[in-house]
C-alpha cells in the first residue's frame, strides 16, 4: 500500500457516518454487489453491505452503504473495475442489517455452521465439505454441487460463484468455518 | 394432478413443462435428465416415490435452469402468468425460484383465474416472495425450517438474511415464532415447521408436534426439507386434509431418514430410497389409529 493510500484509509476510518451523510449503491444482481464489495474493501473504503430501503426492494436484494462525501472517488474505483452501480440513492430511512449471528453444531467427526438460513458442514479431519443445506434461492443447489466433496481450501467460495442472498449467507458460514 | 414449479442448477437448461419420471438417481422431463441432489429435483423425487405408493399419477413439472442470476426464474414466472390460468391442478407446489414480488403477484393472479382453485403450497424462494408480497394467507401450506420461520415471524424482514437479531432462531421459541407469524399475517393457512421436532400449526395454534426417530444429522443434509415438502405435496394431492397430510409427511420423512442411518455426510438420494417403506409403515399405523393416538 502506498503512503498516500495509507493516509487516505486512515482518514476514512476516522470518519463516522450518520443517516444524512450516507448513500447506497444499487446494483442489478446480488453478485454485482458482491463484486463491488470486494473491489471497494480491497481499496480500503469503509462500506457496509446492507438491506435496501422498502421503496427499492424487489425480493433478493443487497445494497452497499457508503459515505456520500466519497461518492466520486468510490464511483471511480468501481468504474475502473467494471463494477458500476445502476443508481446511487441517499439514505433516508434505516437500512436492514444482515444477520450476523452464527450457530455451530458439533457432530464429533463433522462440524456444521449456520448463518441465517444457510448451513455448511465439513469433515473436521479432512476439511472436506460434506454438505450444504438450507436456503431457498436458485443458486443454492448449484453452490452445493460445486462445493460438496471438495476441500474447504480448494472449493470455490460462494462469493465467487453465488449470486443471491442465500449465496451471501453461505459465504458468511464459509468464512466463519475458515476462521476456525 | 400435482403441479410443481421450480428451478434446476444448470444455466443452459431450457424452460420445460411436462410429466416427471424418476429412474435411479435422476428425474426426467421431456427426455431431459436431471440428477437428484437437492432443491426442486429432490422434492420431485420424493413426490414421485410417495405417489407411487399411493397409486397416484406422476407430477407435472414446470422447470427451468437458474443458478441464481434470476434469468430462468423470470422466464418461468412470465410463462406461468400466461399459462397457469388455463390449467387444472388439484395441488400446486411453488419451490426454488428467485424471489421476486412483482412476478409472484402476477403468478397469483393467474392462479386466481383457474376454474378450480388448487391447494397452494410454497417453500424456498417462492415462499420468501409470498411472505414479502403480504399475501401469505392465500396459501394453504408453507414448509419453513427454523431460520425461515424466524423470517416469517419478522414482519420487517424481506429475506431470511435480514431477520432481526432479537427474533432468535431457537427450537424452544418455535411456538412463539409461529404465533408472531400469524399475528402479522405472514403465514399460510397451515404451517409445517421442519426441525429437531417438527410442528404442524394453524392460526389457532400448534396442532401437533412430531419428534419420533430423531436423527440429529438430518439438519446438515441438504435436501431433507425438500423431501418433506415433496411427501406432503403428494399426500395432499390425494385429497387428504392439509394438517393431517403434514403430520403424516413429517413422520414419513423422519422415518426414511432413520432407515438411511444418516451421518452429516449422507446425500439426500440415500434417504429418498427409503420413502416407500417408511410411508407404508406410517400409513399402516394411521389405519390402526396409532398415529392419532400419539398426537393427542
Amino acid at each position: 500500500m502506498s503512503f498516500l493510500r495509507f493516509l487516505k484509509s486512515k482518514k476514512k476510518k476516522r470518519k463516522t457516518s450518520t443517516d444524512s451523510d450516507r448513500g447506497i449503491l444499487v446494483f442489478e444482481h446480488t453478485s454485482e454487489v458482491i463484486k463491488a464489495e470486494s473491489v471497494l474493501k480491497k481499496d480500503g473504503w469503509k462500506i457496509k453491505v446492507m438491506g435496501p430501503p422498502p421503496e427499492i426492494r424487489s425480493g433478493c436484494d443487497l445494497v452497499i452503504e457508503f459515505p456520500l462525501i466519497e461518492e466520486l472517488n468510490i464511483l471511480r474505483s468501481l468504474e475502473e473495475a467494471g463494477a458500476s452501480p445502476l443508481e446511487i440513492v441517499p439514505v433516508s430511512s434505516p437500512l436492514l442489517q444482515p444477520v450476523n449471528l452464527f450457530q455451530n453444531k458439533d457432530f464429533g467427526k463433522y462440524l456444521m455452521i449456520r448463518a441465517a438460513n444457510m448451513k455448511l458442514t465439513i469433515d473436521k479431519e479432512t476439511l472436506n465439505i460434506v454438505n450444504v443445506s438450507g436456503g431457498g434461492c436458485p443458486d443454492v443447489p448449484y453452490l452445493a454441487s460445486e462445493m460438496v466433496g471438495r476441500s474447504l481450501n480448494e472449493a470455490p467460495s460462494p462469493r465467487e460463484i453465488g449470486h443471491t442472498l442465500c449465496g451471501y449467507a453461505l459465504q458468511l458460514a464459509y468464512e466463519e468455518m475458515r476462521r476456525r | 394432478m400435482i403441479g410443481v414449479v421450480g428451478t434446476v442448477p444448470d444455466p443452459d437448461f431450457p424452460l420445460v413443462t411436462g410429466e416427471i419420471r424418476l429412474k435411479d438417481d435422476s428425474i426426467y422431463i421431456q427426455g431431459k435428465q436431471i440428477l437428484v441432489n437437492r432443491g426442486t429435483p429432490a422434492l420431485l423425487a420424493a413426490t414421485i416415490k410417495t405417489a407411487e405408493v399411493l397409486e397416484q399419477g406422476a407430477p407435472f413439472g414446470y422447470l427451468v435452469g437458474d443458478v441464481g442470476l434470476g434469468h430462468g426464474s423470470r422466464r418461468l414466472y412470465e410463462y406461468l402468468s400466461g399459462h397457469l390460468g388455463k390449467r387444472d391442478f388439484n395441488t400446486i407446489v411453488f419451490h426454488y425460484l428467485q424471489p421476486d414480488v412483482d412476478w409472484h403477484n402476477r403468478v397469483l393472479f393467474a392462479v386466481e383465474e383457474m376454474e378450480r382453485r388448487p391447494v397452494l403450497i410454497a417453500d424456498a424462494g417462492f415462499m420468501y416472495a409470498a411472505k414479502m408480497s403480504g399475501q401469505s394467507p392465500k396459501y394453504d401450506l408453507f414448509t419453513p425450517d427454523i431460520g425461515e420461520l424466524a423470517f416469517l415471524a419478522d414482519e420487517e424482514a424481506p429475506h431470511p438474511f435480514y431477520t432481526r437479531g432479537f427474533i432468535l432462531h431457537e427450537e424452544n421459541r418455535v411456538p412463539e415464532l409461529i404465533a408472531r407469524a400469524y399475528k402479522h399475517e405472514n403465514a399460510a393457512r397451515c404451517l409445517l415447521v421442519k426441525g429437531k421436532q417438527d410442528y404442524v400449526a394453524d392460526q389457532k395454534g400448534i396442532i401437533a408436534t412430531v419428534d419420533i426417530y430423531v436423527e440429529e444429522s438430518m439438519e446438515a443434509i441438504g435436501g431433507t426439507g425438500d423431501t418433506l415438502t415433496g411427501i406432503v405435496s403428494a399426500l395432499i394431492g390425494t385429497g387428504m386434509e392439509v394438517a393431517k397430510a403434514a403430520i403424516i409427511a413429517a413422520r414419513v420423512n423422519r422415518l426414511a431418514g432413520f432407515y438411511a442411518k444418516p451421518t452429516p455426510a449422507t446425500q439426500v438420494m440415500d434417504i429418498i430410497q427409503h420413502i416407500p417403506t417408511a410411508l407404508a409403515k406410517i400409513l399402516s399405523e394411521n389405519e390402526k389409529g396409532e398415529l392419532w393416538a400419539k398426537q393427542s
